[in-house]
Parts: structure tokens; sequence; C-alpha cells
């Protein structure tokens, strides 16, 4: 991977340019220009720029692909893709890459995770005894997770994942899909809709595409419906965040989990006043075994394409 | 013995049994017993309880005991002569005499399993917590920080962390079943191995568990041989990145040291539901980043509740009928 120039459009988790580097790779940082600069320091580099790496926080779109005429392949440091314009990719012959599997594991454990912390309001309780307020008095009690129905809009890795973890909690799992899958066990629904009418957990975990774009609409919510909760580890772009919020803010949602926000880092400050909603900032796969992974997988992936081998990850 | 027989005192058809309440329940409490017994409220009286007992409790056959509010034992037994059941609607019994019950033919029932699965979740939940900085990842946000100071500090992977469980009865065995879903390979340290659990590995005491686990779990009732199981030679031994989860008893784990290993960075974090003194929690914890504290709500649903209240009317009824109790205390 000598001297092959890579673009990275986002500060990396530090382990990833390192070992970059140390393979020999010329790195541009797309985050050391400023906002508006950034089309002028890519004409400024193009010629050796053949790789980006981005991920969640800042992609590859047209306009950044259209600047590079070198650009061979995108590697995106995600298993999301809906930040790199695919269509832009195909046309120029750009390969793309993910980083699927290796963080099904985190994403599935933190979607459990929040759903305990809700129903149980977890966060609620170590600031009721931060502040003292245990010493004058009790908190109200907290409905039980095992056993809750449990729906999840899509069953793909990490959705299965998620119903494998919640089984062990006895909970019936059921879940709408592009297509029905082959699970005895999991019953399907058709709609999304359907799905929120017979969860009392509706959990999120599709990529987002233009079908699946505001899929958590006001009807979905309104069914999941005032003992429901809403579990979002997909997109904030998944749910319409006004209707969610003023749903929550009215009592007419149970609570909710969010690691994904439609404007992040920007977070409707509504949510914040209320003890049946946890927030995390994106840290779905945010751990140090996981990220450490996905480096590897995303420099595997840059390694076989200079060396002509096939990708590991490919996306088309 | 755990059934008991009513040859004498017999409530009449259509006559609630009489049901002693030493302290005072909740009106939610009330309203799910006062239809099957005719409840007995000392607290209610004027007189002192000793006086309350010995003048109106002779012939009370059933105490209904809702909280630890000290210790029933031999001296309130003995003015209970014809006791011949205490229900609890607790798990732990550490409140109840167990020993001077049985001497005196009196059976105990608990919450049996009702608290368990609850209990269980719990303890996950703490778990995905501490380590993957659920609630302090909250705090952040709600403080306006994602957006003035960026991204998070990264958490550590919980899928196939080593899961050490102190305990494994009723409640450590829920929480195993839970954790072999997210890959943890199993083992536990109990009085003795627990031959259904084969895939799970038996240790013979904590130092060796907290060795060869990355988080411990305390799910053991507190007892003599178990207060302060946990003291600094086992966090020690469960190292810098090891997790402690416990939703026993505070009384479990030596609390100052606690404090101690986890400001030194002995280990690296807590999820705490019990305290030895509750609701009095160790200042300092209150200030860490790496612990999550709550208030003994492991088990505080309205599911449990209702299921402990019916298992204790089920205990009560089978008692008043001859029939086997259902969750008899054995020891």
């Amino acid at each position: 991977m000598e001297l092959l120039g890579v673009l990275l459009t986002y500060p990396l988790f530090p382990y990833l340019e390192q070992e970059l580097l140390r393979r020999g790779c010329h790195l541009l940082r797309l985050y050391d220009s400023p906002e508006n600069n950034h089309l002028a320091f890519l004409r400024a580099n193009a010629a050796s720029i053949r790789a980006v790496v981005c991920d969640t926080h800042v992609g590859a779109d047209a306009a950044t692909i259209d600047a590079l005429p070198c650009l061979e392949i995108v590697s995106t440091f995600s298993v999301g893709v809906d930040k790199v314009d695919l269509v832009k990719c195909k046309e120029r012959g750009v390969k793309v890459t993910n980083t699927p599997d290796v963080l099904t594991d985190d994403v599935a454990d933190l979607a459990i995770g929040l759903a305990i912390a809700v129903l149980r309001k977890l966060p609620a309780a170590d600031r009721f005894v931060r502040s003292g307020a245990w010493k004058r008095g009790g908190y109200p009690l907290t409905t039980k997770f095992s056993g809750k129905r449990v729906g999840i809009l899509g069953l793909g890795r990490i959705g299965l994942a998620i119903a494998q973890r919640a089984e062990a909690f006895n909970c019936p799992i059921s879940y709408h899909s592009r297509s029905k899958k082959h699970h005895p066990n999991y019953k399907y629904y058709p709609s999304a809709l359907d799905l929120a009418s017979n969860c009392d957990v509706l959990v999120v975990s599709c990529a987002l595409t233009d079908e699946t774009r505001l899929i958590i609409n006001r009807a979905v919510i309104d069914a999941l419906g005032p003992q429901g909760i809403l579990i979002n580890i997909g997109r904030g772009p998944h749910v319409d965040e006004t209707e969610l919020v003023s749903a929550l803010v009215e009592g007419r949602l149970g609570g909710a989990g969010l690691d994904v926000f439609v404007n992040e880092p920007d977070i409707p400050e509504e949510l914040f006043q209320l003890d049946n909603v946890v927030m995390t900032p994106h840290v779905g796969s945010d751990t140090v075994e996981t990220s450490k992974s996905m480096a590897n997988l995303v420099i595997a992936n840059l390694e076989a394409h200079v060396m002509g081998w096939p990708l590991l990850t490919p996306v088309m | 013995m755990a059934t008991a027989t009513c040859t004498t005192n017999t409530p009449k058809i259509g006559e609630k049994p009489k049901l002693l309440v030493l302290r005072r329940i909740s009106a939610y409490f009330e309203g799910v017993f006062s239809p099957h017994f005719d409840l007995i409220k000392a607290e209610e009286s004027s007189l002192p309880l000793p006086a309350f007992l010995s003048t109106h409790c002779r012939d009370i056959r059933a105490v209904l005991i809702a909280a630890p509010y000290g210790m029933f034992g031999s001296s309130l037994l003995d003015q209970l002569p014809s006791l011949g059941i205490v229900a609890c609607t607790t798990a732990g019994v550490n409140h109840i005499d167990v020993d001077a019950c049985r001497k005196r033919g009196i059976a105990v029932t608990n919450a049996g399993e009702m608290f368990t699965p609850d209990a269980a979740d719990f303890a996950v939940g703490l778990l995905v917590d501490v380590l993957r900085k659920v609630t302090m990842a909250d705090r952040y946000v709600r403080n306006g920080l994602w957006m003035l100071k960026g991204d998070y500090p990264l958490g550590s992977k919980v899928s196939g962390k080593r899961v050490g469980i102190v305990g494994l009865g009723s409640i450590g065995s829920h929480v195993a079943k839970r954790l072999v879903a997210f890959g943890c390979p199993i083992s536990y340290f109990s009085r003795a191995p627990k031959p259904n659990y084969p895939s799970y590995r038996y240790f013979p005491n904590v130092l060796e568990l907290a060795r060869e686990s990355d988080v411990l779990i305390l799910s053991c009732a507190l007892t003599d041989e178990t207060r302060n199981i946990i003291n600094r030679d086992v966090m020690v031994a469960l190292g810098k990145d090891g997790v402690i989860i416990n939703v026993g008893r505070g009384a479990l784990i030596d609390e100052p040291e606690l404090v101690r290993c986890l400001k030194e960075g002995v280990i690296g974090g807590a999820g705490l539901d019990v305290f030895v003194n509750e609701p009095e929690v160790p200042e300092e914890l209150t200030h860490m980043d790496n612990v999550v504290l709550s208030d003994h709500r492991a088990v505080t649903t309205p599911e449990a509740f209702k299921g402990v209240l019916e298992l204790a009317i089920a205990n009560l009824d089978a008692f008043f009928s001859g029939k086997p109790l259902l969750s008899p205390v054995s020891c």
C-alpha cells in the first residue's frame, strides 16, 4: 500500500490512521481545511487521491467523488452506506467497501442495553441517587423488560443478533422486513404499522434507503402507543423526529432509546427533560475492540484493492 | 416440615382468616390482601407492640412480613404461640430468624422466583450500561456536551466478556442464560458445583473466579460466609478493566475498599443497585464516571409485585387449607 494516496474525511480511530501510515499510505485530511474550503482542498490534491476512507459523520457524496478523477475505492468505516453516493460510484467505476459483521454484536448489545435502560429508567435512577433524592423518598416503579413483545424492523445481521438476545429474556419476537424470512419462531408482519401495533418494544435496525426514510411516522408512533417504546440504532432519518418528540412530550409514546438523530450532534432539547428517554451519541459500534476490528477490515479491503485481490466486504 | 395442620382456629365458612401485619403496609398491598384476609394491624393500636401481641394475637396463625423492618425473631415469636406461617414478600429473609421459626414448627415462605427475571434483567442492564457507558453518555448528551465537545470516548464490548457469577442460584442462573445470548462464557462460584449447568465453569472460591473473569456479577444471599466476599484481593484479581455488578446486597462488598479500588483504578468500573447503608451511598461514588448507581430498584416492577403478592396469598391459602406451601424457605 506504499504511497497510496488516501483521503480521510473525518478524524478516525487513531489506530486506523497509524496503521495506514505504517503501511506507507500518503494521508490527506479533509478536516484539516475549513468546510467552506473543502472542494478547493480536494481539487488541489486530486492527483494523489486514489482512496477515500469515510464514516457516518462525513461520507463521500457526489461533489466529493466528482472532484477526485483518480479515485478508485471508497472504504467507509461503518456498515451503513447512506453517506456514500453509490450511484455516482457505480457510474465512475469506483469500488465501495463497508464494515459489516464485525460490529453486529456491539450494535445488538446496545439495542438491548437501551431497551432495559429505558424501561427500567437506569439513567434516571443514577440521577436520583447522585442528587441525594433517594434519601428523601422512593422512585415510582418501572416496568419489566423480560417477556415484552419485541418488534424488529429489518431482520438483517443486526436485527437477528438483537432477536437472539431478546429471546434469552423470553421476549416474543416479531419483525417486518422487505421479505419474509424463514424463522419459525419469529412472527412476520407485512408493514411497520402492523408491527408497531403488535409489539411493546420496536427496534429500528434496517438500512437507510429511500423506502425506509421516515418509516417511523406519526401513525407508527401512535400504534406503538403510551406503553410502547422505540429503540433506534439505525439512522436518525428513519424517524419523523418532530413527531417523535411531540409524542414523547405528550405521553402518546411510552419512551425511547435513541443512538441516532436526524441532525447529529444537534438533538431536540425537549428530550433532555424526559426520564423515559435515553440518548447516546451515535456509539452503536464505538468500543475499543470493534473499532479495531473495523479498522483492520478497512485496511484489509484497501490492501486487497491495491494487490488486485478480491475485496473482503464490497458493497457493490 | 412445610405443611401445617389446621385443627384449631380454622376459619368458619365465609370468615376470612386473620393475618397479622406488624408494620404499616401500602394501600396497594392492603387492597390486594384485604379481600382474602382479616388484616390485624399492629401499628394501628396505641399499645406498644409486645403488649399488642400478648393482648390480641394469642390466636394469630399467620403473619405477613412485607419489608425488613428489623429482626423477626424469638422475642416476637414468644408472643405468638399459635403462629404457623410467616409469609414474606421478599426473596431475602435475613430479617427472619428462620432457625427459631423452624424449631417452633413455623413455616417461612418468601417471594420464590417472582423477583428473579427482573433482577436478572437489571443486572444485564447495569452491565451493558457500565461497559458501554450508556448512562454516562446520556448525561453527556443532556449536558449539551455532544454539541460542544464532539464525539464521546469509546466503550468496551459486552459480547464475549468472561462473566463470573457469584452465586448461581435463581437469579444467577437467569443472568447466565441472558448473557449466554451475548456470547459470554459463564463461570461461577457457588457453595457447591451445579450439575444442571455443565457448560458453566465452576470455581471453588471467588478469588480464582475473579482471576479468570472480566466481569463479576453478585447475585447471592447475604450470609456470614458471604459478607465482604468481595474484598481487595478479589478486586486486584479482577483487574484494572474489571467490572463488578451488584444486585445482591451491599454488604457482599467491602464498600470502603470498593471506593478505594475504583479511585485507584484497581478495577475498571461498577454497577451498583445495593449499598451497605441504603439510602446512604458513599459520596465519592457520586462523583465517579465509571460507575452506575441505582436505588435498589432491580426487582421493583409492578409485574414482580403482582406476582409476589399473588404468591404470598397462594402460600397463605395453602397453609389455611392444609396444602403444601408453594415457596417455603429451606435452610
